[in-house]
């Protein structure tokens, strides 16, 4: 595949967002109208700011879909390259899977040794470092966390069946 | 391979008997670390009684698990409500509440009962003092309700903590006694509402004592009457020449109101009468320390503390009040 | 001058070896935690309150307890600063308006400067605000009194007043990111009328959208996706790792001294107020940005554009302590733990605080001058260790980034769903990013919005509706009146050059 090639143009992407946005703008005044969203006897109701927040929202979302629409050579440039977006994939793949890991409704990690598995796993595959440095480095700094969080701040965090062997539920 | 066999089953055998000795069956205990819940940000009352307690169990070393103290005030309480709802069973999880247990479901139809949860004891009641900044001519409760009657509907000013909270169920149950009516204005804490209060900003407020006793102190604020039936016990002179004692009930004042906060523990759902038993006994130690005590008397608080079937009955009764009273004020969720 | 032999008292008080060393502790400790999004001041003071406890009941004990735990607030002040310059991810809230100039110094390799100018503006501002609390304090407490509703609305319009025109690019843009900050801050409770808004039945959403966790996705996680796409390194590597930079931008700052100064008032004002050093540290940017000379070029690594947001939260935060102890009224929820704590040891905040236990507030106003002198000087020293971080390489420290960031998201609320959210967050950094959508004033209508609303909606039910309740006295007229200027002020200066006839700039 080339990686020069865009994957998607600029006008696009503002389009897309802007979509975005204009939806979410008429999803808080419709919420916002539920609330009430006049201006009361004694000051505005609950949903009144929202209500014009939205507004704004769809009508500075519209002008951006307007402008986007008639951007020119401009809109045809790439907005993310095939190189870079297999770039940014190889950071955000690993980090959806490692949230996922720490917690999903069949099976839960913990935060610790997944941590220790995606540091692991980024430090084979994007560092190429040898497995004699990866397993000290990933390892001491999981449990330099654990001991911060877990034994001395006392901040509970999401833990697995590991931390639960050495007494840690 | 017989013989490996039995050195086997008699080391399990040796291992288990070793566990049974150090487990008892006697009497369960936490096998890990508490979480307190606080359904209420950092600052405010429940935060501080829970802190305390936490303090007191650690330094007293009255439990070998450790304690934390975690807040989820998100959504008027709702997000620690739910999270306890949510851990049925779960012996390492308590919370503590405040009137928010029965205020928050019943004004924004979030999906929890106090019947979710499992009730260990009650810690306190608080107490609700009717305060006047001290600059202004008020000497009685009669005398204010009359000045803001007089003054016509929605002239006087009413501050208090949150919306459709105690404060200002405290402030509904007062107009509806004497038929005066006051503009409430709903504030983020305690300590801010007192010090509007000496502000100026509004006419009065309906602050535990703990809140505006450093004001008082200070002569800025004027208590005029208590929300309860009877005066609070505390005899100890607070500023030069008041108690907590000297403070007139509402209804001897000629108000006739009285309403007091639960400061109270609970469990989550399915846990057993063990568990339960283990922190009403725990909390029994925490409440006989001269800290705690001292604690009660500074904020003046209302030490009843019951236990068992009548904590339960106290805490129906007390849903029906508030259903009650929010049903009549319109407080309610739109179903 | 009897508030210079009170402070005398108070640091024959606060100079002991065990104080000292406690000071030591505390910050170091502080520091930490500020680096640390997971962790913030109310947790190191929390943790630390049992131990206080049995502290605060030897003779002079509650001085002792209460400079660890004022400690460990100045060090988290100073630590937040850290991870904004170094990677673009602010360690305490207050430090977001750090990343905008402190990250693209570090970039250009100044990360060494950058930290120095932080540290040493942080103390400027800390100063200045205990020598404010030492000498006026009781004038300060009676000024914080004016404030109610119409006044902390008229603060926070003038803080978004300094704020606005600052973004270049499509207004519709910041328009859209503008009101989506605001729309993310009303979901959940609203706290006039205790309805639930825009939550449609989540109880995910109940909590509402934090802060915290925006900007962790939005600058933290989006930046490193930046990053990324031009190659696997930080900029900026080649930074240098001595103490001469220290020296250096030393030699640099006294030229920003006007800066300094208005950073420290306002931080100051809205310590007191209490604003809260967030608000503050914006607001200051802001102002610097529109009033100094240099200020086309904020935001592309100037060493000003660092001072000024971080004197202001530093004089804030300072600051903040002052209506804590005399109108027990706390700043932030460092404060507010910290209220809680002179509580349990049997001290009363209030106005009689000052009279009745002179000893012991003298002995905190004394500390505060040692600590942040003890801050300084241990946050100095590691200018070459924090910057040498940067050298890390980009495999090793992305990933234990990403990780510290996921804690911190959870931390918030305890809640795995705000960690998905910070993943959501830092697409959506990227994307802003890269079409040009600007995020501080996402960011600052997401932390002001529902205060501002607030304040706004309780001002109305006080006066009934009636909006001249925004110009009734002395005090809320002029906020008022200064927000309204600086607001419209690109207008006036456009319509001013247009009147004599020549094509106007805008600010």
């Amino acid at each position: 595949m080339d990686e020069g090639k865009p994957v998607t143009s600029v006008r696009v992407a503002e389009l897309a967002m802007a979509g975005i946005f204009l939806a979410l703008g008429a999803l808080v005044m419709w919420d916002s109208r539920r609330l009430g969203a006049s201006w009361g006897d004694d000051g505005p109701q609950a949903g009144y700011f929202p209500f014009y927040v939205g507004l704004l929202i769809v009508a500075s979302s519209a002008a951006t879909i307007f402008k986007a629409l008639n951007l020119g050579e401009r809109g045809r440039a790439a907005f993310v390259q095939w190189g870079q977006l297999r770039m940014v994939l190889t950071v955000m793949a690993p980090t959806v899977v490692y949230v996922a890991m720490i917690a999903n409704p069949w099976f839960s990690l913990g935060i610790y040794t997944s941590s220790a598995i995606f540091m692991a796993f980024f430090m084979w595959y994007l560092g190429k470092y040898r497995w004699t440095k990866i397993v000290p480095i990933s390892l001491g700094v999981v449990v330099f966390f654990f001991l911060m969080f877990e034994v001395w701040f006392k901040v509970p965090l999401p833990k697995g069946p590991l931390e639960a062997m050495i007494g840690f539920t | 391979m017989k013989r490996r066999t039995y050195a086997k089953s008699l080391l399990a055998a040796v291992i288990a008997s070793a566990f049974s000795v150090l487990t008892p069956a006697l009497a369960w205990e936490p096998t890990k670390t508490v979480e307190f819940i606080v359904p209420a940000g950092t600052g405010g009352g429940a935060d501080q009684m829970a802190r305390l307690v936490q303090s007191i169990i650690a330094k007293h070393n009255l439990m070998k698990q450790s304690m934390v103290v975690v807040n989820k005030g998100g959504g008027a309480g709702a997000e620690g409500f739910l999270d306890v709802k949510g851990a049925k069973g779960d012996p390492h999880k308590i919370i503590i509440t405040l009137s928010n247990l029965f205020t928050t479901p019943l004004a924004t139809g979030v999906p929890f009962n106090y019947k979710d949860l499992t009730p260990v004891r009650m810690l306190a009641l608080d107490q609700f003092v009717l305060w006047v900044n001290a600059e202004t001519p008020y000497k009685t409760a009669k005398d204010y309700v009359e000045a803001a009657k007089k003054a016509g509907p929605g002239k006087f000013k009413m501050g208090g903590t949150g919306s459709k909270q105690e404060d200002q169920i405290v402030t509904v149950a007062l107009e509806k006694q004497t038929g005066a009516k006051f503009t409430y204005i709903p504030y983020k804490g305690g300590g801010a509402v007192a010090t509007q209060l000496v502000g100026k900003h509004i006419d009065s407020s309906v602050n535990n004592p703990i809140e505006a006793v450093a004001q008082w102190r200070a002569g800025n604020l004027r208590p005029l009457c208590v929300f309860d039936d009877q005066r609070m016990p505390y005899k100890a002179k607070i500023t030069k020449d008041m108690s907590w004692n000297d403070i007139p009930t509402c209804k001897e004042s000629g108000v006739n109101t009285d309403y007091v906060m639960l400061r109270g523990i609970f469990m989550p759902g399915g846990v057993t009468a063990d568990q339960v038993k283990y922190y009403v006994d725990l909390l029994e130690k925490v409440r006989e320390t001269p800290e705690w005590k001292k604690f009660m008397e500074d904020g003046a608080f209302n030490q009843t503390a019951l236990t068992g079937k009548e904590y339960a009955d106290w805490v129906a009764k007390a849903e029906k009040l508030h259903e009650g009273l929010m049903k009549e004020a319109g407080f309610l969720a739109k179903k | 001058m009897h508030e210079i032999q009170s402070l005398m008292a108070g640091f024959a008080v606060a100079m002991s070896w065990f104080n000292l060393a406690l000071m030591l502790a505390g910050v170091s400790l502080g520091v930490l935690i500020g680096v640390l999004p997971g962790l913030g001041g109310a947790n190191g003071v929390a943790i630390l309150l049992p131990l206080t406890f049995t502290m605060a009941q030897q003779p002079g004990g509650t001085t002792s307890a209460i400079i660890l735990l004022s400690c460990i607030y100045w060090g988290a002040l100073f630590g937040g600063a850290i991870t904004s310059i170094l990677f673009n991810i602010p360690g305490e809230p207050w430090s977001v308006a750090t990343t905008f100039d402190g990250y693209p110094l570090a970039q250009k390799g100044r990360a060494g400067a950058a930290l120095t100018a932080a540290f040493t503006s942080s103390f400027v501002g800390a100063l200045v605000a205990v020598i404010l609390i030492t000498f006026v304090s009781p004038i300060i407490a009676r000024f914080a009194l004016r404030f109610g509703p119409p006044e902390f609305f008229s603060v926070y319009l003038l803080t978004f007043s300094a704020f606005v025109g600052m973004a270049r690019g499509s207004p519709f843009k910041t328009i859209t990111a503008m009101m989506t900050g605001f729309a993310l801050a009303a979901v959940g409770i609203d706290t006039v009328t205790g309805q639930l808004r825009l939550t449609f039945g989540f109880e995910s959403l109940l909590a509402g959208f934090d802060f915290l966790i925006a900007v962790i996705g939005l600058f933290g996680i989006g930046e490193i996706l930046l990053t990324i796409e031009e190659g696997l390194e930080f900029k900026g590597t080649n930074a240098k790792l001595n103490m001469k930079v220290v020296i250096e931008t030393w030699k640099e700052l006294p030229r920003y001294w006007k800066t300094s100064l208005r950073a420290s008032f306002v931080g100051c004002m809205m310590g007191i107020v209490p604003g809260g050093a967030t608000p503050a540290s914006f607001m200051s940017y802001g102002l610097a940005k529109k009033l100094s000379r240099d200020g086309e070029k904020f935001g592309t690594g100037v060493v000003e554009g660092v001072v000024a947001p971080e004197t202001a939260a530093h004089a804030a935060g300072t600051s903040a302590l002052l209506p804590m102890i005399t109108l027990g009224v706390p700043g932030s929820p460092t404060a507010a733990v910290l209220l809680g704590g002179l509580l349990i040891w049997g001290l009363q905040p209030g106005p009689l605080l000052f009279t009745e236990k002179a000893d012991f507030v003298w002995g905190l106003i004394a500390s505060m001058y040692l600590g942040n002198i003890v801050g300084l000087i241990v946050v100095l020293t590691c200018v070459p260790l924090f910057a040498s971080i940067l050298r890390i390489p980009f495999a090793i420290i992305a990933p234990v980034i990403l990780v510290i960031c996921a804690i911190g998201a959870y931390t918030v609320h305890n809640s795995m769903f705000d960690v998905w959210l910070m993943v959501v967050f830092g697409i959506l950094g990227y994307v802003f990013k890269k079409l040009d959508y600007p995020m501080a004033p996402l960011v600052l209508a997401l932390v002001l919005g529902d205060r501002a609303e607030d304040s706004f909606r309780q001002a109305m039910l006080g006066s009934q509706g009636d909006m001249r309740i925004f110009f009734d006295n002395g005090l809320v007229g002029t906020i008022t009146g200064a927000a309204l200027l600086l607001l419209f002020s690109p207008l006036i200066s456009r319509a001013l050059a247009i009147v004599r006839g020549r094509g106007g700039r805008s600010g």
